[in-house]
């Protein structure tokens, strides 16, 4: 990883020199379509949705990549890329892409790429992702920016990837200027989900893939799904309740819980509680935990440092209460509230849960 | 069996400030730490020496003093410790990272044994990439496995090895062939106190030193700054949020009266909320 970031400096690699001749023929956005298990991850939608504007800025098309197991999967997926932007997709449909598997995964996409040359090729930053990204920029010795938060492209036509670093405190813009394609993992819900446009249809593009399993040295022996009652749904939920430090104590984090109960949310909490063991780690918000992008947003006594704000910015509303009138979390909060989020939680769910079954009673 | 463990040194991130007017990172005073991410790494490592025996080797890629986490993972129980570092690795990102690593895992090869499994944390918390072990491992021909939680099976004899992935949604069992590289998923174990032995023998141990020549390193185009297809075009802090925070008046009221207000308030910033929530309230 770039150890320092700091601006290029003039007349080395951060100027643009012309294109090498061998790279002219690179065209086109891509996306890859994480599908494993036969479900469209919603970071790939959000993807097309942005892959959509960078396309129609650059005047080139946008292609959805399909890899898994069968046939049926691939053409719902297919048909799911076109209802979210996608011009064409090519889907490489083979048996031994039933279960994500970096070999098999990576052969694919760097013949893919070889063959059809896109200018940029996206992924989401998730593990599989983040897995595959690795291992096909290497293959093609071509340059890929982790997590990015933001894309966009610049007047030259190169794709601006800006991420945060330095655990958010900082945020960089980083570019692939002399090599293709260029590659980028996003965060999942820091882009907005695009409209579905039932109907809309594209072209689709089959493309081999010459592996058998015997040439597969890594094996799946078993998935074993996590429950559904365990999953934290925090990235895609529309009420969010979160609990930091001020809580004082593990069996007090209940309250944030409570309320989230109430409200018909999911719960999770700040960085220091999950090196605490108050809660696990799939429940940390913030820049090493989940983004999320939640109609409401409550912050417990949360302090509110740089780190948790990049994943929490995205929310409509943000609602702080924190004995600190003071704390950072009221920069960037809408409603602040300067009480003892102990005290003021349980007198909340209650006043929610009252007004709600009067409203109930009265409905 | 010897097992190498790759490291990096970070800046305590919970401690940076952003110079409000250059926005630059303030480094000085801002304490270094061997990457949380990879202590969970070094102590399955570790763990495995133990069981099986061999050594674990730590690697990093750094400025000179880089030593200093290199010496902390000795104190832990490491038993080599190698420095590679060279001015030519200055401005690396992380395809450069990986070439650099990788060229120096196969001298450590060459010199110590040829380590079956490489281990690196998932992440770091300065880059936050998760690339350089993925590029490791493509540039060496290593198995790759990922976001690892549970080592659930290792037979060096028959090069055999079965862990337990993190994967979305599930946990993927895998099976596959050493060599592999793995890197290891975070709250899997705790880094262990090292002991008094181990104190004494870091404070006395010569750590490797190897700048790129030593490392075998001929082509010095793929390293630093010119071994990197990225660039950072623009660095920049965080804006402000223009809109100031609306705060809720806590004054002389009562609890149930501010959680009343606050609710209010809240309604007032998401009028369609309320309607939704009853709905929710109603159940199906």
């Amino acid at each position: 990883m770039t150890d320092a970031p700091k601006p290029a400096p003039a007349g080395r690699a951060g100027t643009k020199r012309e294109l090498p001749e061998h790279f002219k023929a690179y065209k086109h956005v891509w996306v890859v379509v994480e599908c494993e298990h036969g479900v469209v991850h919603p970071v790939a939608l959000e993807l097309l949705g942005e892959g959509r504007k960078l396309a129609d800025k650059r005047g080139v098309e946008l292609a959805g990549v399909v890899l898994c197991g069968d046939d049926l999967t691939a053409a719902l997926v297919a048909a799911a890329c076109f209802e979210h932007g996608a011009d064409l997709v090519y889907t490489v449909t083979d048996p031994v892409l039933a279960h994500y598997r970096n070999e098999p995964y990576t052969r694919a996409m760097t013949d893919l790429v070889n063959t059809h040359k896109p200018e940029i090729l996206l992924l989401g930053a998730t593990n599989l992702g983040r897995d595959l990204a690795g291992s096909v920029a290497t293959t093609l010795l071509t340059g890929l920016t982790a997590d990015c938060t933001e894309l966009a492209i610049d007047d030259e036509g190169s794709l601006a990837a800006t991420r945060p670093t330095f655990g958010g405190s900082l945020l960089c813009t980083i570019m692939t200027l002399n090599y293709r394609p260029q590659m980028a993992t996003v965060r999942p819900r820091v882009l907005a989900m695009p409209a579905r446009q039932i109907g809309r249809w594209g072209r689709v593009v089959v493309h081999p893939l010459n592996l058998a399993e015997d040439d597969i040295i890594t094996k799946v022996l078993r998935f074993v799904a996590d429950r559904e009652s365990d999953k934290a749904q925090l990235a895609y939920a529309d009420i969010v309740v979160a609990g930091g430090l001020g809580l004082r104590s593990a069996e007090n984090f209940q309250l944030v819980r409570a309320l989230a109960e109430v409200l018909g949310g999911d719960y999770g909490g700040s960085r220091p509680l999950v090196q605490k063991g108050w809660i696990s780690a799939d429940r940390q918000i913030g820049q090493t935990g989940k983004t999320i992008r939640p109609k409401l947003y409550i912050a417990a006594g949360i302090s509110g440092a740089i780190q948790h704000r990049v994943g929490v910015e995205g929310a409509d509303t943000i609602v702080a209460i924190n004995t600190d009138p003071n704390a950072q979390i009221f920069d960037f909060a809408h409603l602040g509230v300067v009480a003892d989020a102990i005290e003021l939680l349980p007198a909340l769910t209650e006043a929610f849960r009252a007004h709600l079954s009067v409203n109930r009673l009265a409905g | 069996m010897h097992i190498v463990v790759c490291m990096k040194q970070v800046p305590d991130s919970a401690q940076i400030r952003v110079h409000p007017v250059t926005n630059t990172i303030m480094r000085q005073g801002v304490p270094t730490i061997i990457n949380p991410y990879d202590l969970f790494a070094l102590e399955e490592a570790l763990r495995l020496r133990d069981r099986l025996g061999g050594e674990v080797t730590v690697l990093t890629m750094g400025p000179p003093m880089a030593e200093e986490s290199l010496r902390k993972a000795l104190t832990f129980g490491a038993d080599r410790a190698v420095l590679l570092t060279d001015r030519f690795f200055a401005g690396s990102d992380t395809l450069a990272t990986s070439f650099a690593l990788a060229a120096a895992l196969a001298k450590i090869g060459q010199e110590f044994g040829v380590p079956p499994i490489v281990f690196t944390g998932k992440q770091t918390i300065d880059g936050d990439t998760a690339q350089v072990g993925p590029g490791i491992a493509k540039r060496l021909g290593l198995n790759q496995l990922t976001y690892v939680a549970k080592i659930a099976d290792l037979d060096p004899t028959a090069g055999t090895i079965t862990v337990e992935r993190r994967a979305e949604g599930g946990v993927q069992v895998l099976s596959t062939r050493l060599p592999v590289l793995v890197t290891m998923l975070e709250g899997v174990n705790e880094i262990r106190r090292g002991s008094l032995d181990d104190a004494y023998r870091a404070a006395r141990a010569t750590i490797v030193k190897w700048t790129a020549a030593d490392a075998g390193i001929t082509d010095l185009g793929k390293c630093g700054l010119r071994g990197s297809p990225t660039i950072v075009k623009k660095v920049f802090a965080p804006q402000a949020r223009a809109e100031k925070v609306r705060q809720v008046p806590t004054a002389d009221v009562s609890t149930e009266a501010l959680a009343a207000s606050v609710m209010a308030e809240i309604f007032k910033c998401q009028p369609a909320l309320e309607g939704e929530l009853m709905r929710f309230s109603a159940g199906p």
